[in-house]
């Protein structure tokens, strides 16, 4: 197999397990406001996420140099066409972590409202924006051999808005799923009554964003060429349906783990229609960044496979073993008891 | 102002700040390991107070380094983006690198650190914190690495595609693993990172020291800071000397800057007190000489030769002054800060070392001197090599990114500007209050 192709599998595995990871985070935060009904629930649900979110932003910091190190020309340009949108990421990442990392360091009712604010918007800003930024790479950027034509407000078109819609949908489902399987008594049933409901404008914004894709993107090309792509859609949707089929059932753990499926492979729906492309270009097909003519030299992607071979098992085994040392439910005992909790 | 000279304010500003917590994470992570180290093995719970203290303010710091990582990583896509084509091939690599293989454990082993006090045993808590020392190392080891290719590039050639557009491609990774610039860049940054963390720690404990809270501990804080802290700036010295001698050899414009060498000639000689004129290529004043020092400390020969500046046109020579005043100071910090921490060493070995209020106070005011050290360093680094990006294969103008506007990046470097500043008050807020308060 060509290492490009090598490549665009890992570039997009890298994408869907942050989705996966840090789409929870997000979720989480987003929801904080509405879910945590007191200071101390609002306190569990960001120390539920305490352990892990900063390991999960990693997937992000890696994705993106992955990007750089495997397709140079399309990190160059994608960060440069996209800098306004990137700039407002950066900035609500940047306030997230600020957020859960000092929220509990004062003791004053305007501190903690401010914070909370804050991890209420910088969850809900990244969400937008990684949907938006998709769904308008879904649809191919306005540039061509003279440069990039788009602007800020222009990436905020009908498909794009329906596509960050549909990142905010699901990643507040899954980060409702996730604090119901971390949390417990009144806080885990609301989480849990919570995802149940905006599942329903989940699955409705879904159709809407199939439906639509048709229309605004050539991601169905690929899917005609080659049908046995569509296996990857049904596993989408079929995941999806599991969500609401488990959450109904109380089955917490297992709706959660359908999410996670959901979210990865709604990526790589997005992601095999796409391919070779990893920009199209909304101007004419000749401009299409793609994995053959923004890719590294083959040395350089010998030498990052062998990396990407070796590290990233050991990255997922060390992951996994948190996953398991923190796998109780945080309550209210556990964060008093703690002095370096959030 | 236009989108270059903005980027390059921006780069700068966001850089700087990204240095003022990173320094501290290198040294402290390694002493608060240390400590949790000696409460494992010794049961002491002092060691376990102060390793849960020092950790306290470690976090404070660190969560901003993190935070402002993720800036300089997006940057050269959104503000350099020609560069990024140009030399991605190359440098894409360590910072993907970075990540993997440093970044990851740090930022995982960190959340098990915080709340894993009472999940994990008391050895696997203590290794976690080594893991995040380690690891944080590791990971200024592949930046700076990356930072030493821009300095003196290896193992590249350069190639034209079909379109005929140029890039510079790997042709040996090994090359640039080993590449002594990045090699020798490495170990100066982290050493002089050690020298912040000793003179954080120390400040804090003289300020303690001098109002007689806790003594035991942070007379013990003090006695191990300080010795670290000698240790550290002896290293730094020897680094920064060797360090030296691979910009002379690899880059003269910079070198000549740095010693305010004009004329090219044998045998230059070092003035402790030097005023250089740029407009007039001279020096103003060049008083106290130490006769064939610069050159014996350059390349290692009393009588070896030094590129003057004349030789090389104007437009390929970097701001003097900067890099100049830049280096100077820093080397005079250095100097004064090794004479405290010798001090330190030996009036902390008196059991009554309290009675030095002086002394104490000195220290604390002396907090600042490594971090500002630090940040003319990276002046000296980074000014010095303009107007190269990569030093003689790229200049810094053909690098920024040509589809932004002078309104975005005044925007950015605005938002910047208020976001960081912003954060700088609640962290110095939040270290101050955190400090005073004590274990």
């Amino acid at each position: 197999m060509e290492l490009q192709i090598t490549w665009f599998i890992l570039w997009s595995v890298l994408w869907a397990v942050y989705f996966m990871l840090d789409g929870f985070v997000l979720g989480t935060g987003m929801l904080a406001g509405v879910l945590g009904k007191s200071d101390m629930e609002k306190r569990i649900l960001v120390n539920s996420v305490g352990p892990v979110w900063n390991g999960n932003e990693v997937w992000l910091i890696t994705a993106g140099g992955a990007t750089f190190a495997a397709f140079p020309t399309t990190y160059a340009l994608m960060f440069s066409y996209l800098y306004t949108a990137l700039l407002l990421l950066l900035f609500a990442l940047i306030i997230r972590g600020v957020a859960f990392e000092f929220r509990g360091k004062v003791d004053n009712p305007s501190w903690k409202l401010s914070s909370d604010v804050a991890i209420i918007l910088s969850g809900f800003v990244p969400a937008l924006l990684f949907g938006v930024a998709f769904g308008n790479i879904f649809e191919g950027l306005p540039m061509d051999g003279s440069g990039y034509h788009g602007s800020f407000l222009a990436l905020l078109n009908p498909y794009g808005l329906v596509t960050g819609v549909l990142f905010v949908l699901l990643f507040a489902v899954h980060g409702a799923l996730y604090a119901s399987v971390k949390t417990s008594g009144e806080l885990s049933s609301r989480a849990r009554r919570m995802a149940g409901n905006l599942w329903i404008p989940l699955l409705i914004v879904a159709v809407i964003f199939l439906g639509y894709t048709k229309f605004a993107t050539r991601l169905y090309d690929n899917y005609f060429k080659w049908p046995v792509l569509l296996l990857i859609p049904v596993i989408a949707v079929a995941a999806l349906i599991a969500v609401k089929y488990f959450t109904v059932k109380d089955a917490m753990f297992k709706a959660f783990a359908s999410s996670c499926v959901t979210i990865v492979f709604v990526t790589f729906t997005g992601v095999a229609g796409l391919f070779p492309s990893l920009i199209p270009s909304s101007i004419d097909p000749a401009y299409n960044l793609t994995i053959f003519n923004s890719s590294s030299s083959q040395y350089t992607l010998a030498i990052m496979t062998a990396v990407a071979v070796i590290f990233v098992p050991i990255v997922i085994a060390y992951k996994v073993w948190v996953y398991r040392v923190f796998r109780a439910r945080v309550d209210e005992k556990e964060v008093l008891s703690n002095s370096e909790a959030y | 102002m236009d989108v270059l000279t903005l980027s390059r304010w921006q780069f700068a500003i966001t850089g700087m700040f990204h240095f003022i917590f990173v320094p501290l994470t290198l040294g402290l992570s390694i002493l608060i390991a240390y400590f949790e180290t000696r409460y494992v093995m010794t049961n002491d719970e002092t060691w376990l107070k102060m390793a849960k203290f020092w950790g306290k303010l470690f976090l404070i710091n660190f969560i901003l380094g993190i935070v402002t990582g993720i800036t300089m990583e997006f940057q050269f896509g959104m503000n350099w983006a020609e560069y990024s084509k140009y030399v991605g091939d190359i440098f894409g690599a360590p910072l993907a690198i970075e990540a993997t293989v440093a970044f990851f454990l740090e930022s995982v082993f960190i959340g098990v650190w915080v709340f894993g006090w009472d999940k994990i045993s008391k050895k696997m808590h203590a290794i976690s914190i080594w893991i995040v020392a380690v690891a944080t190392n590791l990971s200024a080891l592949w930046i700076l690495l990356a930072n030493g290719w821009m300095q003196h590039p290896v193992g590249y050639h350069l190639v034209t595609n079909t379109a005929g557009q140029v890039r510079a491609e790997m042709i040996d990774f090994a090359a640039m693993l080993v590449n002594p610039y990045g090699l020798i860049k490495f170990a100066h940054t982290v050493t002089s990172g050690y020298v912040v963390a000793a003179f954080f720690v120390m400040g804090i404990s003289a300020w303690h020291l001098v109002r007689r809270n806790e003594m035991t501990f942070f007379k013990r804080s003090f006695r191990v800071a300080s010795i670290f802290g000698l240790v550290a700036c002896l290293l730094v010295a020897v680094t920064g000397d060797f360090h030296g001698v691979e910009i002379a050899k690899t880059q003269p414009t910079k070198l000549a800057a740095m010693e305010a060498v004009w004329e090219t000639q044998r045998g230059v000689s070092l003035s402790l007190i030097q005023f250089p004129d740029v407009d007039n290529e001279r020096n103003s004043i060049a008083w106290l000489n130490i006769p064939n020092l610069a050159s014996f400390l350059a390349v290692r020969d009393a009588n070896g030769e030094i590129k003057g500046l004349k030789d090389f046109p104007k437009e390929l020579r970097p701001p003097v002054l900067p890099t100049f005043w830049s280096f100077r100071i820093m080397v005079a910090m250095g100097m004064f800060m090794t004479l405290i921490s010798i001090l330190g060493v030996y009036l902390s070995g008196e059991k009554d070392f309290e009675k030095y209020k002086l002394f104490l106070t000195v220290v604390l005011f002396s907090l600042p001197l490594p971090y500002i050290a630090g940040q003319l360093g990276w002046i000296v680094a980074e000014v010095g090599r303009q107007p190269w990006i990569v030093y003689g294969v790229l200049k810094t103008s053909d690098a920024v990114s040509k589809s932004i506007s002078t309104v975005q990046v005044v925007g950015s470097l605005l938002g910047f500007t208020l976001l960081y500043g912003g954060l700088a008050v609640i962290d110095i807020y939040l270290l101050a209050k955190y400090s005073r308060k004590g274990p």
